[in-house]
């Protein structure tokens, strides 16, 4: 465990103050980053992908300096990362440790599915209603209340 | 419900449901009633859609209403470009309710979350008909004079058929049984049999109409819309699939209704017409009062 945790300090370099989103799917590293429009700040951003998980095989990791998240802000990314951690660095230390949650309604992020919903023809924010059923993840349109799977969301 | 916009039937709880059916039976008694002469009702209608227009029109009519509107999106700014959002806010500065018709899914929550009046959705595309599910509820109670327990049969098109998906859902507060008559490419969606399996209710699903009929309260019969179909030798395969004739009615039950929500090409042979079980332009003219009735309570007056 503790060589491992150096390991990954040597591939990512540890940050003094800020948040670090860990256990993000190798493949959706990159639209966490947009989604939580990460290339327009200004503070130091640092990323790793295709990282060795003992859990998941292999894994994302992005480290922000200087930002804390406010949880709405973090939880949309639980539809590309359901399983990711987020954790609070002061001074190097861990300060706080959570596990993103899947929110119950998403908004801007997503582009209905539905080419005839009045999202795909006007200018209008979407809006879904995440319908968290068994095992499947869906979104449901606030406007066409058309439903798509969550493999299916295209990001906006 | 006063100020209230009516865009799926779930905006309304079952009780305000019943208050429109409730609402709509004094319409039915007494049709014309002077009693929204100081309104201005707008029908926007950006597809046409006679039936329902009329049917709005002649239901703001016999309360008194002035009617503004249009009846095709030619003849609206629409054609200039105009976005929906500014049509909704300038007929909204004219009008005290606007009833709405479009082609686009979603148009008509759109409206009313913009429009400062409150907006009855005529359509939205292949989305919601909600005065239809009411018109169609108005009529089941009228014809079996209740709406709990019934055997209801949807016939023809269930799988893009929006009016069957909103009366599915409706009916799912009354414990109904659903028997759902439907060539296999034209199924009910899993998505309105989801609504179904939630409240424990039954369906029962067949290729074949003649051995349905005795069994069942409603024969719900419904068009195959050429318009839904991409594959024209999928509609040509499907479009014949059902033909209800006056002999196929021998074993149905003394109370049974058959209902449709027109308009017909072949589904029900013009032999049924006259047998008086046939309701489908009874249920026509219901639209009217229930329309009557949603005017006169979203506006206050009832």
């Amino acid at each position: 465990m503790e060589n491992n945790e150096q390991r990954k300090e040597l591939k990512v370099s540890a940050i003094e103050n800020g948040t670090v989103i860990d256990h993000i799917p190798a493949n959706s590293l990159f639209k966490v980053i947009k989604i939580l429009s990460l290339e327009n700040l200004e503070e130091q951003v640092l990323f790793g992908t295709n990282l060795e998980s003992k859990k998941y095989g292999r894994k994302g990791i992005v480290k922000v300096s200087n930002k804390f998240f406010e949880s709405d802000e973090v939880n949309k990314i639980a539809l590309v990362a359901p399983h990711a951690s987020l954790i609070e660095i002061r001074d190097y230390k861990v300060v706080h440790k959570s596990v993103v949650e899947i929110p119950n309604h998403i908004q801007k992020i997503v582009r209905c599915f539905n080419p005839n919903c009045i999202t795909n023809h006007e200018q209008i924010t979407t809006s879904f209603d995440v319908i968290k059923d068994e095992e499947t993840l869906k979104l449901r349109c606030h406007y066409c209340e058309k439903t798509t799977l969550r493999e299916n969301a295209v990001f906006l | 419900m006063k100020n209230r916009s009516l865009i799926s039937i779930t905006d309304f709880s079952k009780e305000e449901q019943i208050r429109i059916l409730d609402i709509a039976e004094g319409f039915e008694q007494q049709p014309t009633q002077n009693i929204l002469g100081n309104y201005v009702v707008a029908t926007l209608f950006f597809e046409p859609s006679t039936r329902t227009r009329l049917s709005f029109e002649s239901a703001a009519s016999r309360l008194g209403a002035k009617v503004i509107g249009f009846s095709s999106a030619a003849s609206s700014s629409v054609s200039k470009g105009e976005s929906l959002n500014d049509t909704i806010l300038t007929v909204s500065n004219y009008s005290d309710i606007i009833v709405m018709r479009h082609p686009v899914d979603g148009s008509a929550r759109y409206a009313s979350e913009v429009s400062p009046v409150p907006v009855i959705n005529a359509g939205d595309g292949a989305n919601q008909h909600p005065t239809q599910t009411l018109l169609d509820m108005y009529s089941i109670r009228k014809t079996q004079g209740t709406l709990d327990n019934l055997n209801i049969a949807f016939v023809g098109d269930l799988k893009y058929g929006r009016t069957v998906h909103s009366l599915t859902m409706a009916l799912t507060q009354y414990n109904t049984t659903f028997h759902l008559v439907s060539p296999t490419e034209l199924k009910l969606p899993s998505y309105v049999k989801r609504h179904i399996k939630d409240n424990n209710l039954s369906y029962y699903q067949y290729t074949d109409l003649l051995a349905v009929i005795p069994h069942v309260d409603i024969i719900y019969m419904t068009r195959i819309q050429k318009e839904r179909f991409s594959d024209s030798l999928e509609y040509e395969r499907v479009k014949n699939a059902y033909n209800l004739s006056n002999s196929m009615l021998a074993g149905s039950r003394s109370n049974m209704a058959i209902m449709h929500p027109l308009p017909r090409v072949n589904e029900i042979a013009a032999d049924v017409d006259s047998n008086p079980k046939a309701y489908y332009f009874q249920q026509a003219l219901n639209g009217v009062f229930v329309r009557q009735a949603l005017l006169a309570a979203i506006l206050g007056v009832k």
